[in-house]
């Protein structure tokens, strides 16, 4: 039995299933001979772990073996103890190891203290009343005891310094008779006394010894008489010098012992053997932090070691360079990093170093241009591997300059990275993330010093997008950067001849399988059409710092839904609380309902309203004139008419509930979000209204106690978001400014909330944080929407809306609506998506009147600065439009562009 | 504290593991495998220390030695110093092993499994060194031998490979 379950240990071993045999092993322990006792011990540690279910049965034997007479059954017992007793057991086990640390064996005392040591891994509340048993033993008469008692007593000290200094004295004179050979000579290893325990006895030394003056003058003398009587010929007394070397680096400075220290650091740099190599490099990264000045002694020896063949020795001198790094000496070292980090294969490590060689330049770059370069490269060899944030905070850093009033440098900069991007782009094969980074300084710079013609870049950019065709990211950067240039070019009152190769790639665009492209390319085919004034509004040059400010809660709307509700709107419904069944099949036989969708109108006509709060006035208020407006103005409108006789006209409310959903289905779920918060503030203030006002709107105020809780739920996790990158965004901008290597400008983005009395302002003012600056300051190179003088927003309303009049306060709110939206969409995107979107979002936001106008097709385009005047037609359009733009327009829902575009 | 202990032959093939801190089954073998795979792309003459990022271990570092057919591989965190890392190897390997077989060779660990680990068990205990004078732990285990040799009348260890081939 016995030799079958050693087999089994090895079967297990080579990686084979053994567990049919535990219970055999479990059942060896109980066995009276001691060698098939042993050997079941042996064979349970190995098996078995501390949770495992089988462990009930052992504890019972372990207890009993405990009191064994014989000390090899309590030797065997103990070590089953250290492996498999857990935090429940320990208790039933304690008392008795307790008594044998008594033991008249020195071996089972040593153990018994291991198992009590391993107890306090795993659990320090148990044993920690007997933590004076350790101190006691500390005294014993067998050396072999007393280094056994070091290991816990280290890991005592490692928690909690403070209330062992008074060992400092018991530890320097035991360390002093160890190393003065006053142990038995069976200690001795390789001619060196009890190296292992002079080794403990250092790292507990260094513990106790940091930073405290006074415990570190007693182990001076001592310290220095290691130095002076270690071997180090041997292996072991290297390793005893090692821990003296860390030791002097820990405690408090003497600097003799630093002297003694580098010269041992020397003969380590200086020995053929890689180990002492690897260890003198290690000693020299622990003592630079004391004496910086050592480390130029070694110059010659740290650079051996970088070209050495040994990986793990290079890795460790790269360490060691990374502590040292100055600014004196930052290209250097970042070269040598790059350099190396093409050497490599080994992604987790190349990741790792590119992150380094960031960090470094970004600490300690010497001049602007060197930074640009450099970060050039890192992107160049390792650019799949970097963060995306170091993309970001480089565009940032180009846009913004490096803090100095001084934009002739900036200026230069931006040029001089124009060019070197130009000239890496006929390289193949770049990295997603650096290309993006080119298409943005591309679109943003390349025209901007006059150097490089329009016709030139929007090539080169057309280049990318064809050579990088699977990669829509990038090619949405590209096509966001030709029509940035394009719409330089407008502004600058040239004429714009597009590319042939540009026209056939827009071409491709427009029929992209990718919402994102399709957009950007309606986008730049509608920014083309613009006149120079326009243009100039909607994307001026040079912007993409500017501020942005953001009003999260959309408070401006709250009049405007007060408003509405008085007239008997419904408030809105948060997405939650629309239960029912999902019909997605009535969307898709819209069209064939539409036909007989006039019978119906009436009786379908309120339910608009439920679905989103901005539009229910217009209808309320218009009730009768609302029929003959022409049936194309509302395509989702008479969608969703269609919709209710066709599921089920039997209760006004499951017509509510089932409408609903289909909304939620065909627009995704991001739609609600900004109407969300509005009407939640509203729909709590004025709830006793509504029922006043509107007889049938019971459902709401079963609904409404749901309101605060659905919040919470809602404002928690992107609170959370926002602390975290509130937490990341400053540290960096902190480490920017404080090496003057560049002052990042303020660029924050406070997101106000204006609702002031509902109980939303709670929520959302705690959410009003700054926001990640790098994220918005490059997600977002061309809305200034809300700069005071340049509204491009009411500029284009002013373009293509119609002149008419019509009552004020419809207009004022739903003009306040379309200029605030496209913020809102900022926002949301900001904290759900990625940055990247954010650029089409905004211009979305943008182009879209334009869209929904030739939608509707019914309007002439008056061109009229100066009127803001929309007819209720254009609120209605505006509502709609509001709507729209709380999608985000990515490839979950194409049904999108289908209903704006006709 | 010390992780773990393995002894693998030049093939990658573990002829003994033993892990202070609870891996599954399948764990401990992939880290063997990952283990192997650095230590065979390491060229002679180089140092006995490896990253433990290598193998994907979070605060640990590894160091092995070479004798004969076999690697014998000690992972261990912060807490330790590699080179006394590898004068345990020395002893473990060396010194002790040398004295119980005389030669050892890989057929010597496979026949004499649980004495290995008796060994080993005498010198860590819970992953910390606990006897470094090999006089003293093969006296520990003679002593243990003897014991159970007594309790069973005739002895199961065979004293060495050659022993057991000539039964």
């Amino acid at each position: 039995m016995k030799e079958y379950i050693i087999r089994l240990v090895y079967v297990e071993m080579l990686g084979h299933d053994a567990s049919f045999g535990y219970i055999h092993a479990v059942k060896m322990i109980h066995d009276d001979s001691l060698l098939v006792k042993r050997t079941g011990y042996l064979a349970v540690t190995l098996f078995l772990n501390e949770d495992h279910d089988l462990i009930i049965l052992i504890v019972n034997t372990i207890q009993k073996d405990l009191k064994s007479d014989n000390y090899l059954v309590v030797c065997a017992a103990l070590n089953a103890v250290c492996k498999l007793i857990n935090e429940e057991t320990i208790p039933a086990v304690l008392p008795q190891i307790v008594e044998l640390l008594a033991h008249p064996k020195e071996a089972v005392r040593k153990k018994a203290i291991m198992a009590l040591h391993r107890f306090y891994q795993k659990s320090p509340s148990s044993v920690s009343h007997l933590v004076s048993n350790f101190r006691k033993r500390l005294c014993d008469n067998d050396p072999g005891v007393m280094g056994a008692t070091l290991c816990p007593l280290f890991d005592l000290i490692t928690n909690d310094v403070n209330s062992y200094k008074d060992l400092v004295i018991s530890f320097v004179s035991i360390l002093k008779q160890v190393a003065e050979r006053r142990l038995p000579k069976a200690y001795d290893y390789h001619q060196m006394p009890a190296p292992f325990i002079q080794i403990k006895l250092l790292k507990i030394l260094a513990l106790l010894g940091s930073s405290d003056k006074q415990a570190s003058e007693n182990m001076y003398t001592v310290v220095g008489d290691i130095f002076r009587k270690c071997d180090s010929s041997s292996n072991i007394g290297n390793a005893v010098l090692y821990e003296c070397i860390c030791c002097v680096s820990s405690i408090y400075p003497n600097h003799k012992l630093l002297v003694s220290a580098a010269d041992a650091i020397s003969r380590f740099l200086k020995s053929d053997s890689h180990n002492l190599k690897y260890m003198g490099i290690d000693a020299l990264g622990r003592l630079i932090k004391i004496s910086p000045e050592i480390a130029e002694q070694h110059q010659l020896a740290v650079i051996d070691c970088l070209e050495d063949p040994d990986d793990t020795l290079k890795r460790k001198t790269f360490e060691l360079l990374y502590k040292m790094t100055k600014s004196t000496n930052v290209e250097v070292i970042v070269d040598r990093m790059i350099d190396y980090m093409n050497s490599i294969n080994d992604n987790h490590y190349k990741t790792e170093i590119a992150s380094r060689c960031v960090e470094l330049a970004e600490q300690f770059a010497p001049s602007n241009q060197w930074f640009i370069q450099t970060m050039n490269k890192v992107f160049e060899h390792a650019g799949d591997l970097v963060n995306i944030k170091v993309a970001h905070n480089l565009m940032r850093l180009i846009a913004e300059g490096f803090g100095e009033d001084d934009d002739t440098a900036d200026s230069q900069l931006r040029s001089s990275a124009v060019e070197s991007y130009l000239h890496i782009l006929g390289e193949p094969k770049l990295p997603s993330v650096f290309l993006q980074v080119i298409c943005w300084v591309l679109g943003e710079y390349g025209t901007a010093d006059g150097k490089y013609s329009a016709s030139y870049i929007t090539g080169k950019l057309c280049d990318v997008a064809e050579a990088y065709s699977n990669d829509e990211t990038v090619k949405a950067y590209a096509v966001t950067a030709l029509m940035k240039i394009y719409a330089f070019e407008i502004a600058a009152g040239r004429k714009v001849d597009m590319l042939p190769e540009c026209h056939s790639l827009m071409e491709e665009f427009l029929a992209s399988h990718s919402t994102d492209l399709q957009q950007r390319a309606y986008e730049l085919q509608a920014v083309i059409g613009l006149d120079a004034h326009a243009v100039e509004s909607i994307l001026p040059s040079d912007a993409s710092c500017e501020d942005i400010e953001v009003d999260k809660a959309l408070s401006f709307l709250n009049d405007y839904i007060q408003e509405s509700i008085e007239k008997g709107a419904q408030p809105y419904i948060p997405e939650s609380e629309r239960t029912g069944m999902l019909n997605i099949s009535n969307f898709r036989n819209q069209d064939h309902h539409e036909a007989s969708s006039h019978g119906l109108r009436f009786e379908a006509y309120e339910l608009p309203k439920q679905t989103v709060q901005a539009r229910i006035p217009p209808a309320s208020l218009a009730s009768t004139e609302l029929v003959p407006v022409p049936e194309a103005m509302y395509p989702r409108e008479s969608y969703q008419t269609t919709t209710v006789p066709s599921v089920s006209s039997d209760a006004a409310s499951t017509e509510l509930k089932l409408r609903l959903d289909g909304v939620q289905k065909r627009w995704g779920r991001q739609t609600h979000f900004p109407s969300t918060s509005t009407s939640n503030s509203t729909s709590l203030k004025t709830v006793n209204g509504i029922t006043q006002v509107d007889g049938s709107n019971t459902a709401n105020s079963r609904t409404r106690e749901t309101y605060d809780s659905r919040k919470q739920v809602e404002i928690s996790p992107e609170k959370q978001k926002l602390a975290a990158s509130l937490f990341g965004g400053p540290s960096k901008t902190e480490k920017k400014s404080a090496t003057g290597h560049k002052s990042s400008k303020p660029s924050s983005h406070m997101v106000k909330s204006h609702a002031p009395k509902s109980s939303m302002e709670v929520a959302s003012e705690k959410t009003s944080v700054q926001q990640p600056p790098d994220l918005l300051d490059f997600g977002e190179p061309t809305v200034r929407s809300t700069a005071p003088s340049l509204d491009p927003f009411k500029d284009l309303e002013g373009l293509l809306e119609p002149t008419t009049q019509v009552s004020s306060a419809v207009n004022h709110s739903s003009t306040a609506a379309v200029t605030k939206s496209p913020d809102i969409m900022g926002l949301y995107t900001e904290t759900t998506a990625g940055a990247h979107h954010k650029d089409s979002d905004i211009l979305s936001g943008l182009s879209k009147p334009p869209m929904t106008n030739m939608v509707g097709g019914t309007t002439t385009m008056q061109v009229a600065q100066s009127s803001k005047g929309p007819n209720l037609k254009d609120s209605l359009e505006k509502d709609a439009l509001v709507r729209q733009i709380g999608v985000t327009p990515s490839s979950q829902n194409p049904n999108l562009f289908k209903d704006i575009l006709g | 504290m010390i992780k773990a202990v393995m002894v693998m032959n030049t093939q990658g093939k573990p002829r003994l593991a033993k892990f202070f801190d609870y891996l599954p089954v399948e764990k401990q073998q992939e880290l063997i495998r990952r283990v192997f795979g650095v230590l065979c792309s390491r060229p002679e003459n180089v140092s006995n220390f490896i990253e433990a990022e290598l193998v994907r271990l979070q605060d640990s570092r590894l160091v092995y030695n070479h004798f004969a057919t076999l690697y014998f591989v000690v992972v261990f965190d912060s807490s330790e110093n590699e080179l006394a890392m590898l004068d345990l190897i020395q002893l473990l390997g060396q010194q002790t092993l040398e004295r119980c077989f005389k030669n050892v060779c890989e057929l010597d660990i496979v026949f004499n499994y649980s004495k290995i680990h008796t060994i080993l068990d005498e010198i860590i205990l819970g992953g910390q060194v606990l006897e470094t004078r090999s006089t003293e732990i093969m006296r520990a285990v003679e002593e243990i031998s003897k014991l159970e040799a007594a309790t069973n009348a005739i002895s199961f260890i065979p004293k060495s490979a050659s022993s057991w081939l000539s039964r």
